[in-house]
């Protein structure tokens, strides 16, 4: 067996002692207008968290309709393209990403690697603002003329672009005119994160000593630096065409029996821009959970997380093939289909190291000491609903079985299970960790239990069901299924059914949001450390956490962050800043 | 506790789900059997290994979940087991892919004796394009889209002179014959999708894509889209008739070709010009 602890960092401790952190004047300047990481994450996190009712109120919409086609006059098809298109684009970019690395990011990163802040905290705040105005300008389709855009969250051209498509005329121009403000405000916040994490480490904190949550982000930011540009030009090229008669997307195109003046440009160039943005997306997405959610394993079955090196490798594996998968969302695109081999193949390859991670998950409970509380509980939600969303995606991925599954329903609860139910779970358990560093307080510990139970098979229930519909080759995106003689009435009433669940999952969120206010400010006091974990921000002298973090002397880093149930260490765990001569009783 | 409980629970209930919903693939019409049993080799594959990992996770949790005196392992990792597991995954993973891959080598390469038919997609409907006699489509392109030419036929091309226009019918194919479907679109993307068929593809405006079957049922098959293209989505349908050889030959004498189409509207577009009367 290798000591995977050894390591030692060339830092001279006297160098950090001199840091400063610009010491806010005012009550404007510590809680609204604050560098302070902390606050910033805490911003990013509200605004995210708002953003994310308003999409979940989208989807009960969305499902009211499917489930009783027509009940409902306002649900009209305009609106019912508009709430898929809004409901997704939010979740996917506004809320999860802005959650894990704003959120998350801001906070966790400095504390974990015993910095006192970001390595640029005004461009930390400026990051926020651009964020919020992003959203603002999203939000703004709502009461423009014509509504929000309705071309599903893809986008694609020319649909988007033309008449056929609600917002048209406003929504699709605010919509990309948002993306490329949340761009440039991530593209801020994203290359602080990696500065930080290069520069501003505890001495004798080794890269190879970085707890999980930090690798998952710092790997999730680098690939959203590389990926978000994709994005970024398709979105102005898009304007081009939408605003200056360019014809970058826009083909020889008949609408209403005349032609447009467009000509020459490709529909399926979009796609491929889209895509090398929209695959890293969802590992952008993951990565962080997968990150946070092998510490909160390791912390609370008292256990070092099995297979770190290999955790590490397999996440790096993981960024690098996620930039040579895109075509697999595009083998029934039209593009030469000889792509097809070639995205298959790279597609099951990176199934290898994602089930590595799985299996060193599960070999971390093993054996383990497991305290199902709370962050236990989610986190176990997280491995059951991956497992299944990893292994839809093996269907999707081997190209000749998506040529049916394809824009069925099928895809639409794989992707809810492996990008949405499995990381919210895991934002969810890492509230419930990090609520006492947030507060000083507890969560509600049988409150949080009930928002967990329901969830978690709620949305169990929602997606697992849902792939038969898709099996059976019920379409995604249809505001109306109508008469369909492939269809049995069974699939009217699962879909009764379905929404009946979606609207009591929807309907618990409001209990964690109360948990969390109560708790926030009558929750029982948290004991320093309360989880006995051994990563550094437990390790702060004041909890919640002062400005600077650390006060007079900030970490020196020891060990690796997994020290759980050290043969003959005097208590269960040892902190990563705890010397060698004291881990022995 | 409960959750070990409920974790083996989950197990067992998706399984029978599994086995007894009552959804599942459409009775195929195609010679497209190797997209399913691809479909349930994948199916079998991943439900075995969900089976596994998900128990051994609530084994897991019922045989190590705290009660005082327990005491964690301490093992950092185990080069072996986690070459082991890589390995099996590995294996998996090439039992997946080597018959996706085969099946996907067919249905790019569409017979040589493939008949050759051409859909058209527009907002919200589809049309179809046949060959004439000479087995020949002419050349097409949106900028030729007319009142009288909705599908932009080159008229220039003496190809298109004897081929068949289906605007507003249903598309017939002959049983038991492979076909090469070739796709377009004229304003945006749609896709031609018929579940029975298993195949589909996306119809792009401004270039032309491809798929093949070959039809083994007859009867009458829905055509649904599978591309979001508008506000109508939902209700762009359609269908084909799957039919013996004697029945589409029957079918294929009454269609109208671009010439006669053309003359035929440019007929008519006279005759209201001239107005009532005056002949
Ligand atoms: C219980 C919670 C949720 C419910 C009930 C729900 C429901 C839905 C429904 C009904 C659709 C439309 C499906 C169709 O095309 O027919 C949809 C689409 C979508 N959802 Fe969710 N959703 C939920 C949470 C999430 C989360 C957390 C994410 C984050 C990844 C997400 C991302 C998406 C995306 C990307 C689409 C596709 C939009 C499109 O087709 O353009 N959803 N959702
Ligand atoms: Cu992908
Ligand atoms: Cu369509």
């Amino acid at each position: 067996m290798v000591d995977v602890r050894a390591g030692a960092g060339g830092f001279h401790p006297e160098d950090f002692e001199e840091e400063e952190v610009p010491h806010p004047r005012s009550w404007w300047t510590k809680y609204v207008f604050s560098q302070d990481a902390k606050v910033v994450a805490l911003q990013y996190a509200g605004t995210a968290v708002f953003v994310g009712l308003i999409a979940l109120v989208l989807s009960w919409l969305m499902r009211l309709q499917l489930a009783f086609p027509g009940a409902f006059a306002f649900i009209d098809a305009d609106h019912y393209y508009q709430f898929i298109t809004m409901h997704g684009m939010m979740m996917v970019v506004y809320v999860l990403t802005a959650i894990f690395l704003g959120g998350f990011g801001n906070y966790l990163i400095p504390l974990m690697i015993g910095a006192r802040d970001m390595a640029f905290p005004f461009i930390n705040m400026l990051s926020y603002w651009t964020y919020l105005l992003a959203v603002l300008v999203l939000l703004s389709g709502f009461f423009l003329p014509g509504g929000p855009t309705g071309a599903g969250w893809t986008l694609y051209p020319p649909q988007a672009l033309l008449a056929g498509t609600p917002g048209s005329s406003y929504g699709i121009v605010v919509m990309f005119v948002s993306l490329v403000i949340f761009i440039a405000g991530f593209t801020m916040g994203g290359l602080n994160y990696v500065v930080t994490v290069l520069q501003l480490r505890a001495p004798g904190m080794t890269m190879m000593r970085l707890p999980m949550t930090v690798w998952g982000i710092f790997i999730a930011t680098i690939m959203a630096l590389l990926a978000f540009p994709g994005l970024l030009v398709a979105s102005l090229m898009m304007l081009c065409d939408r605003l200056l008669g360019a014809s970058f997307f826009m083909p020889a195109i008949v609408q209403d029996g005349a032609p447009l003046a467009n000509a020459g440009g490709s529909p399926i160039l979009y796609q491929h821009l889209f895509w090398f943005f929209g695959h890293p997306e969802v590992y952008i997405v993951a990565l962080p959970a997968f990150g946070i959610v092998a510490d909160l394993l390791s912390t609370h079955a008292r256990k070092n997380l099995f297979g770190y090196r290999l955790m590490v490798w397999a996440t790096i594996a993981i960024g690098v093939l996620s930039f040579m998968v895109w075509g697999h969302h595009m083998f029934i695109s039209g593009m030469n289909p000889i792509f097809g081999f070639f995205f298959a193949t790279s597609t099951l390859l990176i199934a290898i190291p994602t089930a590595i991670k799985v299996y060193n998950w599960i070999f971390t409970l093993w054996r383990g000491d497991i305290r199902l509380n709370p962050p236990m509980l989610y986190s176990l939600g997280f491995i059951v609903t991956f497992v299944v969303g990893g292994l839809t995606g093996l269907f999707l991925g081997n190209v000749v079985v998506d040529v049916p599954l394809n824009s069925t329903l099928f895809v639409v609860a794989h992707f809810h299970m492996v990008m949405g139910v499995a990381p919210i779970l895991v934002i969810f358990g890492a509230i419930s960790h990090w609520f006492p560093l947030m507060s000083g307080r507890m969560l509600h510990d049988g409150l949080a239990k009930l928002h967990f139970w329901i969830t978690f098979l709620g949305t169990y229930f929602i997606f697992f069901t849902m792939h038969y519909l898709g099996v059976l080759g019920v379409p995604r995106r249809y505001y109306d299924l109508g008469q369909t003689a492939f269809i049995p009435p069974s699939v009217a009433a699962l879909n009764i059914a379905i929404t009946v669940a979606a609207l009591i999952v929807g309907a618990a969120q409001f209990v964690l949001i109360y948990n969390f206010i109560r708790s926030w400010r009558h929750g029982e006091a948290a004991k320093p450390n309360p989880w006995g974990a051994t990563t550094l921000e437990w390790q702060t002298p004041e909890m919640p956490p002062p400005h600077d973090n650390w006060g007079k002397q900030a970490p020196t880093v020891y060990r690796w962050a997994y020290d759980y149930s050290v043969p003959g260490a005097d208590r269960d765990f040892i902190p990563q800043n705890q010397p060698e001569q004291g881990a022995r009783a | 506790m409960i959750i070990a409980g409920l974790i083996i629970l989950l197990v067992i209930a998706s399984v029978l789900f599994h086995l007894y919903s009552p959804w599942w693939t459409t009775p195929i019409a195609t010679n497209w059997t190797n997209i399913d049993s691809t479909l349930s080799l994948t199916f079998w594959l991943t439900g075995v290994a969900f089976v596994l990992v998900i128990s051994f996770l609530g084994w897991c949790v019922w045989r190590y979940r705290h009660h005082a005196g327990r005491v964690a392992h301490y093992e950092p990792e185990s080069g072996r087991l986690e070459m082991w597991l890589g390995a099996i995954t590995a294996v998996g993973v090439v039992f997946l892919l080597a018959p996706g891959l085969i099946a996907w080598g067919k249905f790019i390469n569409p017979p040589a004796d493939a008949a050759t038919v051409e859909i058209v997609g527009q907002q919200w409907a589809w049309y179809y394009r046949l060959p004439g006699p000479d087995g020949k489509l002419g050349r097409a392109d949106a900028r030729f889209v007319t009142a009288d030419n909705p599908l932009g036929v080159n008229p220039y091309d003496p190809n298109s002179k004897g081929n068949l226009i289906v605007n507003g019918g249903d598309l017939h194919l002959p049983v038991n014959k492979p076909v090469k479907i070739l796709l377009r679109s004229i304003d945006v993307i749609h896709n031609f999708y018929i579940p029975e068929f298993r195949a589909k593809m996306d119809m792009l405006p401004g270039s032309e894509s491809y798929f093949w079957f070959t039809p083994t049922k007859t009867g009458t098959f829905e055509i649904l889209c599978a591309a979001y293209c508008g506000v109508g989505h939902s209700y762009m349908r359609g269908n084909v008739v799957i039919e013996s050889d004697d029945d589409y030959q029957k079918w294929i004498a009454q269609q109208q070709s671009f010439t006669q189409a053309r003359n035929g509207a440019g007929d008519r577009v006279r005759a209201a010009a001239r107005g009532p009367g005056e002949d």
